[in-house]
């Protein structure tokens, strides 16, 4: 512990020293995507019946007409300054939509990762404590279709059997219409919402919504979970302490299930946060397919509307979220684990 | 004596390939089921690809023989095995058409991404140094984009401008897994930049190129089939995922399955399965087969965690038991 201590800072610094460049060269990479597009962001934006006047006035007013250089300076000072910029379009703020439509995103790859943990955790722990047995062999197979399959087409078999033949769930949006008008907005996570109300109609009305996206997007993640955590525990079983714990007489369950289990979770905390960058893509499709009002939603709608500011303003947020959240994961699993130093 | 060295350098070269291919004929188990389960169902899809033109039933937009214009929606039939779409379209030729569009976007990717990403990854990893550390910089700040949105607004820029669906889709993936190849190769090269071999070669006064080429390359290169393979499992997803939002091969341009997807996710609201199922299917099994190859791949050419059948070998000792006997590790 004592060593650990002064590197674990050197580390944790030079870790978040790195972060500055990388913004800075995400920033300027989504920037210089979107100005070597061809055409005026804001007559693609409008359509093609809007007077050249109109769309010269609302291109100065947006600062499109300053040479590029300009443009890109302003650009960085905004973002500096926590201002993402304004869609073209509708005149949203993009920070306005990643309140809201973000709380969508959040609740919906919230309740994903919690059922891929669920499913990876115990298909994999099966597997790695059964290696080679038909069980592992089913489990990997599993593991391996499921990550196969797109979610839209998951999704499409949950929409087709559990919505339309079963008719158990709802299929689209993230709650009924008047379970939403009826709310109060607190959190803009109507999960949340609901319970803070005490709600208790509205909150079996948001859960029945969010099975089948939630599901689905898990489901599939969960694919990448099952293998890793399965040669993970058959790396576990094959350490020394393992044998030691076995030589001391300790019967075979308790071995199993509480010296190598254990062990065998830590490195999946840092994968969670590789994963994230994953779950956010298929969150894109997820909520395309049910219609779910997250960031992917919007990002669908604004792409099909050709909005060029809308689209670089949540790409940028993308990317930032999952960098800033592979920094708190890499700590997060640099302070439980004692074995991982720097 | 220029025959006899001819013949040398013959055997040489399938003793070579032999030696290549041996751990794949000696693959046992789960491995084995794997690599042939893998590179059968990859076969099928090319064969489908391949001969397209006489497999399938009717083009992949065709909607009427002659004057007779299909049934819209309908079941699957006799006529038609799979059923048709709401364009009228029969399904089942779209799904083999589309084994060509998937094919061939996920082979132009693979050709681009490692013919940038490895020799990139292979001089960034031996020479080191500010290049290095900035291509380093470059790569990781790409990964943080989710890779479907990055190849989302990739085709979403291209789109207006590249005339060939095709082409757009590939470029869009092939700049997602970049970053990736050059991360493995990087790292890889880091680690054989230090062997003795290597440095027995720079003392020896080789060019750098030159041991980049003999030594290093092929250390290197051998991880690059299970990667590539791997790669193009989830170049079929990203494909089909830019397909399903409407991105990349436009339905004028040929079939591809994501787009038959999403056009059947209205179909399922009224019950009508096989829009969807049947083009679904087909991406899992392509999905599946090109991921059971390269896990096969991984499992019988790396040697951590090959596991191979061993013959006992027997001392000269007497032994009751036949000597020839198979031991599983």
């Amino acid at each position: 512990m004592g060593a650990q201590g002064p590197s674990l800072k050197r580390y944790a610094l030079t870790r978040i020293a790195l972060v500055f460049p990388m913004v800075f060269i995400l920033l300027t990479l989504v920037f210089l995507l979107m100005r070597v597009a061809p055409g005026n962001p804001v007559s693609a934006a409008l359509g093609g019946h809007v007077p050249p006047a109109v769309i010269n006035q609302i291109s100065r007013r947006l600062g499109y007409d300053k040479p590029v250089y300009v443009q890109y300076g302003d650009y960085l000072w905004d973002v500096a300054r926590g201002n993402f910029g304004t869609t073209i379009s509708d005149r949203r703020s993009v920070g306005s939509i990643i309140l809201v439509n973000g709380a969508a995103t959040l609740e919906l790859t919230f309740f994903a990762m919690l059922v891929a943990l669920v499913v990876g955790l115990l298909v994999g722990l099966v597997c790695g404590r059964f290696r080679d047995s038909p069980i592992d062999a089913g489990g990997r197979l599993f593991g391996i279709v499921v990550y196969a399959t797109p979610v839209f087409f998951l999704g499409l078999l949950a929409q087709l059997v559990f919505g339309v033949w079963l008719n158990w769930l709802p299929t689209s949006d993230q709650a009924s219409p008047i379970t939403l008008a009826l709310m109060k907005t607190h959190t803009n996570i109507l999960f949340i919402d609901a319970i803070i109300d005490g709600n208790w109609g509205a909150l079996w009305d948001v859960v029945q919504h969010l099975i089948l996206p939630a599901t689905t997007l898990g489901i599939v993640y969960g694919g990448v979970f099952i293998r890793l955590i399965r040669v993970n525990v058959i790396r576990t079983l094959k350490e020394d302490y393992i044998e030691a714990a076995r030589a001391r007489g300790i019967n075979e369950r308790s071995v199993v299930y509480r010296h190598a289990f254990k062990n065998a979770l830590v490195p999946v905390i840092t994968v969670v946060g590789l994963q994230l960058a994953l779950l956010l893509g298929g969150a894109i499709l997820t909520e395309t397919e049910f219609n779910w009002p997250g960031i992917g939603h919007e990002l669908y709608v604004y792409l099909q509307n050709r909005d060029y500011a809308a689209v670089q303003g949540i790409v940028v947020v993308f990317g930032l979220v999952v960098v800033l959240a592979s920094i708190v994961i890499d700590f997060a699993a640099a302070f439980i684990d004692p074995r991982v130093r720097y | 004596m220029a025959a006899v060295s001819a013949a040398t350098r013959l055997h040489r070269r399938t003793l070579g390939i032999r030696r290549a291919f041996a751990p794949i004929a000696e693959a046992r188990g789960f491995a084995r089921g794997m690599l042939w389960t893998g590179a059968g169902l990859t076969l099928f899809f090319v064969v489908l690809a391949i001969f397209a033109p006489l497999i399938s039933p009717y083009g992949f937009d065709q909607y009427e023989v002659g004057t007779h214009r299909f049934a819209q929606l309908a079941h699957p039939s006799h006529a038609h095995l799979f059923g048709t779409t709401v364009q009228s379209t029969d399904v089942l030729s779209r799904i083999v058409w589309g084994a060509q569009t998937e094919l061939e976007v996920v082979a132009l990717a693979l050709a681009f991404g490692l013919v940038i990403g490895v020799p990139l990854g292979l001089f960034s990893g031996y020479f080191g140094g500010p290049l290095d550390r900035g291509s380093v910089l470059f790569m990781d700040a790409m990964f943080a984009f989710p890779p479907l949105l990055l190849a989302i607004v990739i085709a979403f820029l291209l789109g207006s401008s590249v005339n060939s669906g095709v082409l757009v889709a590939a470029i869009a993936i092939t700049i997602t897994y970049v970053p990736q190849y050059f991360r493995v190769v990087r790292n890889h090269v880091i680690s054989v930049r230090e062997e003795p071999y290597v440095e027995a070669a720079r003392a020896l006064g080789a060019r750098p190129v030159t041991i980049l080429r003999r030594y290093v390359f092929f250390n290197v290169v051998q991880n690059v089939p299970v990667i590539a393979t791997l790669n193009a499992a989830d170049a079929v997803l990203t494909l089909t995922a830019l397909g399903f939002l409407g991105y990349g091969v436009q339905p004028t341009q040929g079939a591809e399955w994501g787009y038959d997807v999403s056009r059947a996710v209205s179909d399922a609201a009224s019950g009508i399965w096989w829009t969807g199922t049947f083009p679904g299917l087909a991406i899992v099994l392509l999905v599946t087969g090109l991921t059971l190859l390269g896990e096969g791949l991984n499992e019988t050419i790396n040697p951590v965690l090959r596991r191979r059948v061993f013959t006992k070998v027997d001392f000269g000792a007497p032994s009751l038991e036949p000597s020839s006997e198979i031991l599983e590790p």
